[in-house]
């Protein structure tokens, strides 16, 4: 079983989204998306210690024995998280301030423990790279969303202080939309629940539309012709 | 023996469990030890800027890191302060102030001046919640930069659903309330100590003292239990 990088990268974007079709680390997803910026960092934060303890469980997985797996992924995630928070906390210490609200709640991700049992413990390392990055940059984009679309409702403006995440020269993604504040609601705990729940009902409605048409056009179109897109 | 029938063995688990959580502990003790000075720089860098930021500027010409001194103030731990000076005069005090905020503890850099007016504060370190609590933060809202040029006198310490003079957050009234009661405990804090806090002798006489410290220098006890000890600042 060796599945294609295409295959790899649309699932983790698409088709087995962490969190808009595995329905997993909704916490962190919940929790942290008041704005698109605070996704962004927890994203990318999930995302390096994705990509690494894939690898890592990758690369141990034929020493694992099936009785003690979850407790030893347990302790190599929760290892690497600390050792990813003291040494940004060391070396990359602005960014640290910004993200070390969330490096913590990492460990408690289980799409983390999800991949690891589910992919990186049947698969080569360099599989379970490309699966943990895809994962990952899914995770990162369904946080954006949710997260811009809360900030936009919420407060009115689009990546607040992006530039403080992602340095000054990134100044120019944030943008005010209006000034009237906007519905608090959006950016408590049931706007987050709110936009999450539309934002699945949202892509089932375009997968059973894109469904749909895919099953008209291969119907009606003669066989030579047959769309080669959404293999 | 291969692979397979070792790990068919009773102990293999355990052992691997063993292994692993051995492994993992000495490579946290490694990266703690490597990364323990470049942290412990990062920091002392965070509160020399942090000085800066509370400090109006060119209101001290000394380094208030090398200026430090522990306070008792007879509750808890030993209150450690920086002094500001100018021209070798002891102009403030900026110290840490603690407060409960709503995610746990809210740390708080506070400067007052020798007559104890506040002369800045700024959250150093908190865990409330992001796009919520998170205003008290000077880079994510002005709201901390309201305290500055008031005193005990010059403001109801609370926020305006306790009846005083500091907002409150839309979403989050406890966070706000742990700030201002903080900045409020420490401002007494100052008042109580603030001979030792500003390293003069006990007896000097300043205009400025609370009746509190009147009452008890008449009944010579003028700060019985204060003991203050000059610290240099260890390393760099």
């Amino acid at each position: 079983m060796n599945p294609s990088v295409k295959t790899l990268v649309r699932d983790g974007l698409w088709d087995n989204n962490v969190v808009f079709a595995q329905m997993l680390a909704l916490c962190p997803a919940m929790a942290v998306t008041t704005s698109g910026a605070n996704g962004l960092g927890m994203g990318l934060a999930t995302t390096a210690v994705l990509v690494t303890s894939n690898v890592l469980i990758a690369l141990i997985r034929r020493f694992v024995s099936p009785d003690v797996r979850i407790p030893v992924f347990i302790v190599l995630i929760a290892s690497l998280v600390t050792v990813v928070d003291m040494a940004l906390n060391a070396w990359l210490h602005e960014l640290y301030k910004v993200l070390g609200l969330f490096i913590a709640l990492i460990v408690v991700n289980c799409a983390i423990l999800g991949r690891a049992e589910a992919f990186a413990s049947r698969n080569g390392a360099l599989a379970s790279f490309v699966d943990g990055l895809a994962m990952g940059i899914g995770f990162t984009f369904a946080l954006v969303v949710i997260g811009l679309i809360r900030e936009a409702l919420g407060s009115g403006t689009l990546f607040a202080q992006a530039s403080q995440l992602l340095g000054a020269q990134f100044a120019f993604l944030e943008i005010r939309l209006h000034n009237h504040g906007g519905a608090l609601l959006m950016i408590l705990p049931p706007g987050a629940f709110a936009v999450l729940g539309f934002l699945l009902a949202g892509k089932r409605v375009l997968e059973a539309r894109l469904a749909a048409r895919k099953k008209s056009s291969a119907t009606a179109a003669p066989p030579e012709s047959a769309p080669s897109a959404g293999t | 023996m291969d692979l397979e029938t070792l790990k068919s063995h009773a102990l293999y688990p355990p052992l691997l469990l063993g292994c692993v959580a051995l492994l993992a502990s000495a490579s946290l003790a490694l990266a703690a030890s490597a990364t323990r000075e470049a942290i412990r720089e990062a920091e002392a860098r965070d509160l020399r800027d942090s000085l800066a930021q509370v400090l109006p500027a060119g209101y001290a010409d000394n380094d208030l890191l090398a200026d430090s001194a522990q306070v008792e103030t007879g509750r808890g731990a030993p209150l450690t302060i920086y002094r500001a000076k100018r021209d070798g005069v002891t102009c403030g005090a900026v110290f840490r102030v603690y407060g409960k905020g709503y995610g746990g503890e809210i740390v708080i850099l506070m400067a007052v001046d020798q007559e104890g007016v506040l002369l800045g504060a700024r959250v150093l370190k908190h865990t409330e919640t992001p796009g919520l609590g998170d205003k008290i933060e000077a880079a994510k809202s002005d709201w901390i930069g309201e305290f500055s040029g008031k005193s005990l006198a010059t403001a109801r310490w609370a926020v305006k659903k306790d009846g005083g003079d500091f907002d409150q957050f839309a979403g989050a009234t406890i966070t706000p309330r742990a700030v201002v009661n903080a900045v409020h405990t420490g401002l007494e804090t100052f008042r109580q100590h603030q001979s030792a806090i500003l390293g003069r002798p006990a007896d000097g006489n300043f205009s400025s003292l609370s009746p509190l410290g009147e009452r008890a220098r008449e009944r010579g006890e003028f700060f019985p239990n204060e003991t203050f000890s000059q610290e240099k600042e260890h390393g760099s």
